[in-house]
């Protein structure tokens, strides 16, 4: 519905609205609460749920990872790529695991899928890279314990 | 040669090739461009004259406003070198030529006999100076044995502007008719 | 021309020059600061203490920048614009008197580059030179949105012109002459015993429309319509890059500086000294003495001090001009045409006739 209501005659003047205006943005020049973060120095708080770069989790210097692909399977980006290995007491573990960054789209499907509670998704939002090679992460990046979760 | 002297010889070379380039130009832009260089270079030639009044006026009026309303019609019609070619144009510049011969000829002429130039009239570039400057002289002239003529002047542009007001209307009124479903849309 | 005067002059071109082309960096640095800061932002700030280095960086970055002329433009006229946009705005602060009288040697010298017989004539004349630049630039990138952006701004800058001088002539005709140091000089003194007798209260209604008016013919905002990103990209400089650009650029910014002196020149008594100035004349003056002895050493505070204040009026004004950009929107060019025409430009022709009415009946 278009309503049209004619504007007072001090609206019309212009003048005193303009003064109003002035005074407003020196109000916010002189004391408004500056909302910039200073990047490098300080950070934005993000959820505890925010899902960031990926890490294994890793207790006593072993990966949790027992290469079930479970989260291969789910991720539907098709990023996760791991080749299975035995350990000496056969355990199965990962030989290669690799997750290709700028494939992923951070749905957290592989944290969730995972039953052994090894891939995480930490806080971490920097991940700009100088190569594409860069972006793929293989197991030794990935086993940085990044995360608080 | 003074320093005077040089300026005059080269603002009024660069006038006469800036003439030129208008005429010969096959761009009407920059036709229109060459021209406002004109207005410059005689403007700057009034000011070696000592009337600096003139010269501002030359560049407020002629430069600085009709010369951008010629650009934009220029710009607007979007005349390009085609259509500046228009054919039989052969008579024409001949009539010109003659036109302008005799034009120049009038003026070498009533310079060389003519009975108001400044020295003549009384007015040196030193006794307008000691009257409050050009400006001044001028106006008061303008404004009392000029009146008549001055308000004429005015009272034409009034006309033109009327007629050209009651041209814009009349066409403006004829679109509308043209164009019924104006209300609907 | 004496050695005195010649170098007088020198200094006097030098100062000005070299004012008008650094107020450019500082300028910039202050529109982008005082922008950040008024939408509670912090703006440029990691060049330099406070960010002032980052303006000089820019203008590094654009001398280096590739020289880049499109194919299909008219390069002859392409490559002129941007000067001719300008020029005109450096030549009008010719006429402008930045600071009072001196006398050395008997000699009285104006602070003031060149003291023309007609005054603000030459600054209206010239500043409409202004528009040629942004007509060719439009015209010579071949391109509809450059070319709908000049077309606009030459109307909107013809169409403001009118304004623009109507409403200086109320000036004029109190100071009964169009000189600009004799309109400054008849802004001395005061009214009702206390207001100084400048333009602003003597001719408000003047000072108003010339505002309002400047505000037009230097394309700043809420009057940018030759810009607009939205619709016409960029508007006459789409084409433009490198060091071609960052002349438009200095060009507004040069209009902009020359519309504040003229501004605090007419209506805001120019160089005169600020209410409470006149007590440091004296140790101004003896604090120059102490470098150089020429003349009379309180002369000189003064001078001195008639710089400052002007310079302190035309830096309000500048930052007025930022101040007003980042409160109001922009109009829209039929509100832009109208306001111009049926309510500026009629405002100033009323101010005209009442202003002689009133000096013919002697009231003022």
């Amino acid at each position: 519905m278009l309503v049209k209501s004619k504007p007072s005659l001090r609206h019309r003047f212009y003048l005193f609205e303009i003064l109003t205006g002035l005074s407003i943005t020196m109000k916010n020049f002189f004391f408004g609460r500056k909302v910039t973060i200073q990047f490098p120095e300080e950070r934005r708080i993000y959820s505890s749920r925010f899902r960031g770069l990926h890490y294994i989790k890793a207790v006593n210097g072993v990966e949790n990872c027992t290469a079930c692909m479970l989260c291969p399977t789910v991720c539907p980006s098709e990023c996760i790529h791991i080749e299975a290995g035995e350990r000496a007491d056969k355990e199965k573990y990962p030989v290669t695991f690799e997750i290709d960054i700028l494939r992923c789209c951070y749905c957290g499907y592989c944290e969730e899928a995972c039953p052994k509670d090894a891939i995480k998704l930490s806080a971490i939002y920097e991940m700009a890279r100088l190569t594409r090679a860069d972006g793929v992460l293989d197991k030794e990046n990935l086993l940085v314990q990044r995360g608080k979760k | 040669m003074s320093g005077q002297d040089i300026f005059f010889y080269v603002f009024s070379a660069l006038a006469v090739a800036f003439s030129l380039l208008v005429v010969l130009g096959k761009n009407p832009i920059y036709s229109a461009l060459s021209l406002v260089m004109v207005f410059f270079c005689v403007a700057a030639n009034f000011v070696l004259l000592q009337a600096q009044f003139i010269a501002t006026i030359q560049v407020l009026v002629y430069a600085g406003a009709i010369m951008v309303l010629f650009i934009f019609v220029i710009m607007l019609l979007n005349a390009d070198a085609q259509s500046a070619d228009l054919g039989k144009r052969r008579p024409f510049q001949a009539i010109a030529a003659v036109l302008c011969v005799a034009l120049f000829a009038l003026f070498a002429w009533s310079v060389k006999n003519g009975t108001t130039s400044p020295e003549r009239a009384g007015f040196t570039p030193e006794k307008v100076a000691s009257l409050g400057g050009n400006t001044q002289v001028l106006s008061e002239l303008m404004f009392s044995d000029y009146i008549l003529p001055f308000e004429l002047t005015s009272l034409l542009l009034l006309v033109g502007i009327a007629g050209s007001v009651a041209i814009a209307k009349r066409k403006l009124e004829g679109a509308r008719a043209e164009s019924p479903k104006e209300g609907q849309a | 021309m004496d050695r005195i005067e010649l170098i007088w002059m020198g200094v006097k071109i030098g100062a000005v020059v070299f004012t008008m082309l650094s107020s450019v960096p500082v300028m910039v640095w202050v529109e982008r600061r005082g922008s950040a800061l008024m939408q509670n932002r912090l703006g440029p700030n990691r060049v330099g203490p406070l960010g002032i280095l980052q303006a000089p960086v820019d203008v590094v970055k654009l001398l280096f920048k590739e020289d880049f002329i499109p194919a299909h433009v008219e390069k002859v006229i392409f490559v002129l614009a941007p000067a001719v946009l300008l020029i005109p705005a450096f030549m009008t602060f010719a006429v402008v008197p930045f600071a009072g009288d001196i006398a050395i040697d008997g000699k009285a010298l104006h602070a003031q580059i060149a003291d023309l017989d007609v005054g603000i004539l030459y600054v209206l004349a010239i500043s409409s030179l202004g528009v040629y630049g942004i007509i060719m630039a439009g015209w010579a990138s071949n391109n509809k949105y450059s070319m709908i952006g000049s077309l606009r701004s030459s109307a909107q800058m013809i169409s403001y012109e009118l304004s623009l001088g109507l409403s200086v002539l109320g000036m004029i005709m109190m100071a009964e002459s169009i000189h600009l140091r004799d309109i400054v000089a008849a802004q001395s003194g005061h009214i009702f015993g206390f207001l100084p007798r400048w333009g602003v209260f003597t001719q408000p209604i003047g000072f108003i429309v010339f505002l309002t008016a400047s505000f037009a013919e230097t394309n700043r905002l809420p009057f940018d319509l030759p810009e607009g990103e939205s619709e016409i990209v960029a508007g006459y400089h789409t084409e433009y890059g490198a060091m071609k650009f960052a002349l438009f650029f200095m060009a507004e910014y040069m209009n902009m500086l020359v519309a504040s002196a003229l501004i605090s020149t007419l209506f805001f008594g120019g160089f005169q000294l600020l209410p409470g100035m006149g007590r440091l004349i004296d140790p101004t003056g003896a604090l120059i003495a102490k470098f150089f002895t020429a003349g009379n050493p309180a002369d000189w505070g003064r001078l001195a001090l008639e710089a400052v204040s002007f310079s302190i009026k035309v830096g309000f004004f500048m930052w007025f001009f930022v101040w007003v950009r980042w409160t109001l929107p922009r109009f829209r060019y039929d509100q832009l045409m109208n306001l111009g025409w049926k309510v500026l430009f009629p405002l100033s022709l009323a101010n005209l006739v009442v202003t002689a009415a009133l000096m013919y009946l002697r009231v003022i």
